[in-house]
């Protein structure tokens, strides 16, 4: 029997267009691209130029301060562009695929056999180690790094997150070797919800399966961590996303590199919600072409409402996007004396609106902040929805102040952004607070370097 | 929407460059009044709660309608008793004798104190901030009624200045801003704001109301007790709020009305308010079982100032103790710190104020206590 972990805070917020459980047709893309930005950390070096060849698995960048990490392809074909930005940042890697894809053979590997040091290496090698995330920081490993635990949280509980259950239909044997893998490196902690019921997660061999059993944010795995294990100062966990785990077990059991994902298609601004199977660079305009809804100004969210970064018309699927979402802008909207209306369409945590009234009803939420940024007011807004040991709002203060001793003493080590996605929804202040935590995790890393 | 377009049409003006450039914060705060700012999310979270400080602020104004309503029946209300005329009075005229003494405090206090917050804001280049709509209100109420205009605008102006804006504005401030302008005006006018002869208003104003002689004097039931007489106002006097007091203090029944408003919205914390109870309480019954007091512990949670205080004052949420448990040791200390000074100092009749401001002193150091045990908590968990 899995051990069972009852969170109480936190807010379950119900969305309109969550997906459906169905496959949208797709148009092969004639164009994928890899973008250094979705690894969090990572100084990209790249290693091809136009008009190389390659093929799926082969490395297009790598990590510039620790060249052992690549990133690879997702298709074969030739690479048409790399494109930077300001101070040649690297933007994208283009690559125009073959018409016959051609992989990189890493050949077939019994799992149950290899130590440590084998899934590592075959990991590198096939340009797969960047998709594991380590916390302190919530960035992309190392190889140096000895994690004390790996975690694995299989619940995407966020607003219109794509189901995991869909997408590892199917999936479960390299899901199973995946984790397999990985356990050889570090004790797995299999993070799963109270209602996911597929063997594959509840009956999962070689790793410790715990059932959160709460409101959103009981899926991100930084809540996990805190409350299995937490990360104390100079300890390292690995985070590792459900998919990548797939992918990890696909490499193993036949020798490639797949970077193929069921990614949900959802949201209000959505025609027809769903699921695509699409590999990693997949253009968003192409999923998205002719599924629109019109009326308003949409914005295309890679990812969810909560964490989810604004996609442009370059933007492709990302490293770890499990879900598309289009969402009204809200821009082209005014709403006379809001703040003293009943609001019934609009979505509070707070009682002072009517959605306690309401029930389950799902709610078409825009990206207005909905109120100008103020200095911090309320207090114990943040820690309603921080399921966490941890003081929120003297966290987000010592990082405004860039008191380093103060972040560690209150437990900066434990969190990544998203942890704070929450707090950032409900914050009558409107403080940017993902960003805020971001900025704190990325000073400290280059403090501590 | 022709309003909307109007408001995009006088826009430019109050941009950098244009004529009215010295009032893009009156522009900007008659705006964000009107409509909510449609401003959208540039990083993190695309999706916000309709939350926001306005309205915050305005549910903590809803809440203290109740209470000035009747501060202002009350006033009419002591005036007719103290000219003997009470049974010739009636409601309505009581009300409105009230809300005429009332009405111009109000409007001075909403008058300054909004007067600097916008100089203020201009002057910083910042947002109109909400904190001032509470304040504006919470101090004509925590004042006796015959108070001069002229100490209110020194008061208001002092506070807002020297207790919020120096601070960085609302939600920097240390002191509850309402509370400073009455200390102000306690520790600068203790003539004004204490004795007997300041609680009932003594001039008819258009031909409402009653003058009385100059030498009128009525003591609130708290200043009897200081002067060692025995208090004969009956218990359902004190819990309806029949009563000479501080304007909108005196009512048990209003307030209460305010704070189911703010429990139910979770604007105030149930913990800080309750704590305040507690601490009272605590406090009352040791001074009454030590004979110290001559009224009875319940006596003193409903004469004054104490049930307004801990409903809208303690739980002011900026200077208040923010971690949870801070919040059981703030409130608790305020009430029994209440209590204490009302009994054992017999110059301070009432001590709700003093109590909430030397809270307001010890809430970051109880938070820091507070902090530091989780600090030390995960120290330990590292070794």
């Amino acid at each position: 029997m899995a051990n069972v972990i009852k969170l109480r805070k936190g807010l379950d917020i119900n969305l309109t267009g969550r997906a459906q459980e169905q496959m949208l047709p797709m148009i092969s893309p004639t164009e994928y691209a890899v973008v250094p930005d979705d690894f969090p950390g990572l100084t990209p070096k790249v290693t091809v130029r136009e008009g190389d060849h390659v093929r799926a698995g082969d490395p297009l960048f790598v990590d510039k301060g620790c060249t052992e990490v690549s990133f690879a392809s997702p298709v074969s074909g030739t690479v048409t562009a790399v494109e930077r930005g300001e101070r040649r940042k690297v933007l994208r890697v283009k690559i125009a695929p073959d018409a016959q894809q051609e992989y990189a053979d890493f050949g077939v590997k019994d799992v149950a056999g290899l130590t440590a040091d084998n899934v590592k290496e075959s990991l590198l090698q096939a340009g797969l180690f960047g998709y594991i995330n380590q916390l302190p920081y919530a960035v992309a490993t190392r190889p140096d790094t000895a994690p004390k635990a790996i975690f694995v949280s299989a619940l995407r509980d966020k607003p219109l997150q794509g189901d995991f259950e869909y997408e590892l239909n199917g999936q479960e044997k390299d899901f199973q070797t995946g984790l397999t893998a990985l356990s050889k490196i570090a004790k797995v902690y299999l993070g799963i919800g109270a209602k996911q019921a597929a063997t594959a997660l509840t009956a999962a061999k070689d790793v410790q399966v715990t059932v959160f059993d709460g409101p959103c944010p009981a899926g991100n795995v930084g809540v996990q961590v805190n409350h299995i294990d937490p990360v104390n100062k100079g300890e390292v966990v690995w985070t590792v996303d459900p998919t990548a785990v797939i992918f990890f077990g696909r490499l193993f059991n036949t020798g490639k590199v797949n970077l193929t994902r069921r990614v949900a298609i959802a949201g209000s601004m959505v025609k027809q919600t769903g699921y695509v199977d699409v590999l990693v660079g997949t253009p968003l305009r192409l999923i998205l072409d002719g599924n629109i809804a019109d009326g308003c100004h949409v914005r295309i969210l890679n990812g969810n409402p909560l964490t989810g970064v604004i996609a442009n018309d370059e933007s492709v699927i990302g490293a770890h996007t499990s879900e598309v979402t289009l969402i009204p802008e809200g821009d082209d909207v005014h709403e006379m004396f809001g703040w003293m209306l009943p609001r019934f369409k609009d979505f509070s945590a707070s009682r002072s609106y009517f959605t306690w009234l309401q029930g389950k009803k799902a709610y078409n939420l825009d990206a207005r902040l909905k109120g100008g940024e103020r200095h911090m007011i309320m207090s114990g807004e943040y820690d309603s929805v921080l399921p966490m040991d941890i003081y929120g709002e003297y966290l987000i203060k010592s990082i405004l102040s860039g008191n380093i001793d103060s972040q560690e003493q209150l437990g900066i080590y434990e969190v990544s952004p998203e942890d704070f996605a929450l707090a950032e929804f409900v914050d009558s202040s409107k403080l940017p607070l993902q960003k805020i935590v971001r900025e704190g995790l990325d000073i400290l890393r280059k403090e501590n370097a | 929407m022709s309003l909307r377009n109007y408001l995009d049409k006088i826009r430019p003006n109050f941009e950098e460059g244009g004529k009215l450039h010295a009032f893009k914060s009156v522009f900007d705060g008659f705006e964000t009044f009107l409509y909510v700012p449609n401003e959208t999310s540039k990083s993190g979270t695309s999706i916000h709660d309709a939350i926001d400080s306005k309205r915050i602020m305005s549910i903590v104004v809803l809440s203290l309608v109740p209470a000035m309503l009747f501060g202002m029946y009350n006033i009419g209300y002591q005036n007719a008793l103290a000219a003997g005329k009470l049974a010739d009075a009636t409601c309505w005229g009581m009300f409105l004798y009230g809300m005429l003494a009332l009405l111009p405090k109000i409007l001075v206090s909403y008058i300054v104190g909004l007067g600097i917050e916008f100089a203020w804001a201009q002057w910083k280049g910042e947002e109109i901030q909400e904190g001032y709509l509470v304040s504006g209100i919470l101090i004509p109420l925590i004042i006796p009624v015959t108070t001069p205009l002229w100490i209110l605008v020194l008061a208001v102006a002092f506070a807002v200045i020297f207790t919020k804006e120096i601070f960085g504005g609302t939600g920097m401030n240390i002191f509850n801003v309402a509370l400073a302008a009455r200390a102000f005006l306690f520790f600068s006018y203790p003539s004004k704001m204490t004795g007997d002869s300041i609680w009932v208003a003594k001039d008819a104003i258009f031909g409402l109301g009653y003058t009385l002689p100059d030498g009128f004097t009525m003591a609130t039931p708290l200043g009897e007790i200081a002067q060692g007489t025995t208090v004969n106002t009956p218990i359902c006097d004190m819990v309806v709020g029949l009563i000479p007091g501080s304007v909108g203090e005196t009512s048990v029944i209003a307030i209460a009305i305010g704070a189911v408003i703010l429990l139910w919205t979770n604007i105030a914390s149930w913990k800080t308010m309750f704590s305040v109870f507690l601490g009272g309480t605590v406090m009352g019954l040791l001074f009454q079982s030590t004979g110290a007091t001559p009224i009875h512990w319940y006596e003193h949670l409903v004469l004054g100032g104490f049930c307004f205080g801990a409903v809208f004052m303690a739980t002011d949420p900026v200077t208040s103790a923010r971690t949870e448990t801070g919040k059981w040791v703030y409130g608790f200390f305020i009430g029994a710190m209440a209590i204490i000074i009302r009994v054992l100092n017999p110059g301070y009749p009432e001590g709700m104020m003093l109590a909430i401001l030397f809270g307001n002193m010890f809430a970051p150091l109880i938070d820091y206590c507070v902090v530091q045990s989780n600090i030390s908590k995960r120290a330990k968990r590292a070794k």
